[in-house]
């Protein structure tokens, strides 16, 4: 219950997010009511469709809510400017995503130094951070590498690199191990459990169990409502794989 | 002031850090920049040969009226457009001696003056060497300090000369050399037409550059004015050489007082000679180069405008090909500004890349067009020149690249980072 003690950084109250196709309208949040505290460790599961990558986008600001108040580090950001949201994404939130989006042309280094250019205090020490950050996830020796030198969990690595160069409140990974083969996945994973150690909010959009067993705390969505919201203890599908798993029985 | 400095390093930074990206860019897709900037390296390339010719030019006419000297005025007679005098035959209008008699005292402004008297084109001889086409002309002695040709050999015509009508004469050394005289030749004789002459000098020859004559030898004879009354009929004009450059104009006003005065025009009919100085030569001069600039501006302005459709048109590949990149740098918190600057600023330094080459290749063209052509080997690039031809191709950049760099900025990260 140590949990409950630690600051509030995300609170959603009503959100929701209307696409209009033709005359059709599409309600891809349908009342989003979320509080999410200082390193909580979150999976958001669901399948495609569900809402989540809607809820993913809104909660990193590249997106707005059409109705509703989300309130991210005590700041309403449903009445910020096009800039000051851009403020917000580069110094609050890291994003990692599902095919890495490196920049082909830099080195790991510039890569990671890349969000720091758009910094308001960031830049004159930007290479120092990017070496450190870069050490922190386990790529001290990998600096200079381009990205069609490093294999895909390097390159996620890289990616998680980019996203904590800035400091930010929340980590979004959206699908981070999905283009990965399973063994490279369980080190991303690992990593990730390692900077929920060091104290990062973590928030990891998912469908796959195994992944979302990492979190503390599951997310179900579907038809843009949330439809449970358990710690992993309680969540069925946590429930289940630790069952499978003790069906197959150790290898 | 704080805000406005916080401003101002956040633009230097994405200023350093766009133009990095953009040499890199610009590195990556070598064949591509190359083809994308070539309407702009020739566009720059031809403006600044153009300019460099011209300027080449001017330098080397510059040069040449200074050795005339800037003073000098022209006599000589014209045809009125309107008047009683439009019809009149050449030999009506032209000049008698008696025309320009005491003119120094009546002409305050003016230093110097001499008549000339043409007699056309003569065959020369000495010995059993023949020259034809010698322009035989009757000069006063001022008229070596007026078209600054001095006498390099030998004497000036005397007043006696003159007055005696001697047959005398001051030889050309392409003209002596043409007839195998000795260097020393004073004292020689040589026929010109029916006549004997004696050298008494040697007059120091033209300056190289004569516009529309420079392919056919040209040789001169000289004889006292006077004397070429004996030749026949002399076609006079008259040379003047005011008292300095700034008193250019009042001389000629007061020749044209004098002329039509000792001519017998009646006020208000049209005057029937002309007075024309260096100065306006060389303001026709310069209208002819203007001119000619702005025709090679118009040429080039299309050229740079074709450049400028290129460059545009290679961003807007470059901005949908990095489609995903820009929603990658609106997620990490580039603001539009930011993208905008980036792309824009890509286009400005691929259109600064051409236009150091096109100056590169203009240096080139002018070395060469100083090597064939003689006339121009005073040929250079002014510095001007090549801070107007950068201007151009920044602009170019600009103007070309806004557009590119707008769509850019108004992707919606989103839809861009889910781009294929």
């Amino acid at each position: 219950m140590t949990e409950k003690a630690e600051k509030l950084i995300i609170r959603l109250q009503n959100v929701t997010r209307i696409y209009k196709v033709g005359v059709e309208l599409i309600h891809a949040l349908d009342g989003i009511d979320l509080e999410l505290r200082k390193n909580e460790y979150v999976a958001v599961m669901g399948a495609s469709g569900s809402g989540k990558s809607t809820l993913m986008n809104v909660l990193g600001c590249l997106d707005r809510a059409t109705s509703g108040y989300y309130e991210l580090d005590d700041k309403d950001t449903t009445k910020m400017s096009d800039a000051a949201l851009a403020n917000v994404r580069n110094e609050r939130i890291g994003f990692v995503f599902q095919s890495f989006e490196l920049l082909g042309q830099l080195s790991a280094l510039k890569n990671v130094e890349m969000p720091l250019i758009y910094s308001r205090n960031g830049w004159w020490s930007r290479r120092k951070r990017a070496k450190n950050v870069l050490e922190r996830v386990g790529l001290g020796d990998r600096i200079k590498h381009k990205p069609n030198q490093l294999s895909g969990g390097e390159k996620q690595r890289v990616a998680i690199a980019r996203a904590l160069v800035c400091n930010p409140s929340i980590l979004l990974a959206d699908e981070p191990t999905g283009n990965l083969d399973s063994k490279t996945s369980e080190e991303i994973l690992k990593l990730f459990d390692q900077l929920h150690r060091e104290g990062q909010t973590i928030i990891l959009v998912t469908h796959e169990k195994h992944v979302a067993r990492h979190a503390k705390r599951i997310i179900h969505m579907r038809d843009g409502q949330i439809y449970s919201d358990l710690p992993r203890e309680q969540d069925p599908a946590y429930k289940n794989t630790i069952q499978n798993d003790v069906r197959k029985g150790p290898k | 002031m704080r805000a406005g400095i916080r401003v101002s390093v956040a633009f230097f930074q994405l200023f350093y850090q766009s133009v990095y990206l953009a040499l890199g860019q610009i590195w990556t897709n070598k064949t591509r920049s190359v083809l994308t900037t070539i309407g702009i390296v020739i566009g720059v390339a031809s403006v600044t040969a153009v300019i460099a010719a011209l300027t080449g030019l001017k330098a080397k006419v510059l040069s040449q009226v200074e050795t005339f000297g800037t003073n000098t005025i022209f006599i000589l007679p014209t045809r009125p457009d309107k008047g009683p005098m439009r019809h009149a035959s050449w030999w009506t209008i032209r000049f008698l001696p008696e025309h320009f008699d005491n003119i120094l005292e009546h002409c305050p402004s003016v230093e110097s003056f001499s008549r000339i008297g043409g007699v056309g084109q003569h065959t020369v001889r000495y010995g059993e060497k023949s020259v034809d086409n010698v322009e035989v002309t009757g000069i006063e002695p001022a008229f070596h300090e007026i078209q600054n040709r001095p006498v390099s050999l030998g004497r000036t015509f005397s007043v006696i000369d003159n007055m005696q009508v001697r047959p005398v004469c001051l030889i050309d050394p392409k003209l002596r050399d043409e007839l195998r005289l000795d260097r020393d030749c004073i004292g020689q004789s040589i026929r010109i037409g029916h006549h004997t002459f004696s050298i008494v000098g040697v007059i120091e020859g033209q300056p190289e550059l004569q516009f529309g004559e420079s392919g056919q030898e040209h040789y001169e004879v000289f004889i006292p004015f006077k004397t070429t009354f004996k030749m026949g009929k002399p076609w006079i004009a008259a040379f003047a050489a005011s008292k300095g450059t700034e008193v250019t104009e009042e001389a000629q006003a007061e020749i044209r007082f004098f002329l039509r005065r000792t001519r017998n025009i009646r006020p208000g009919e049209p005057d029937t000679f002309r007075i024309e100085s260096v100065k306006r030569f060389m303001e026709t001069f310069n209208s002819i180069a203007l001119m000619v600039t702005l025709v090679a501006g118009g040429v080039v302005g299309i050229s740079l405008l074709v450049g400028g459709v290129g460059i545009m048109n290679i961003m807007l590949v470059s901005v949908s090909e990095r489609t995903r990149e820009i929603g990658l740098r609106k997620a990490v918190g580039a603001k539009k500004s930011a993208v905008l600057t980036q792309f824009l600023i890509e286009a400005v330094v691929l259109c600064f890349v051409g236009g150091l080459v096109g100056v590169g290749i203009g240096q080139c063209l002018t070395l060469i067009i100083s090597g064939i052509n003689p006339v121009l080997d005073m040929t250079y690039i002014p510095a001007w020149a090549i801070l107007l031809s950068f201007c151009f191709a920044g602009s170019v950049g600009i103007f070309f690249g806004m557009f590119p760099a707008i769509k850019a900025a108004r992707l919606d990260p989103i839809e861009a980072l889910r781009h294929e």
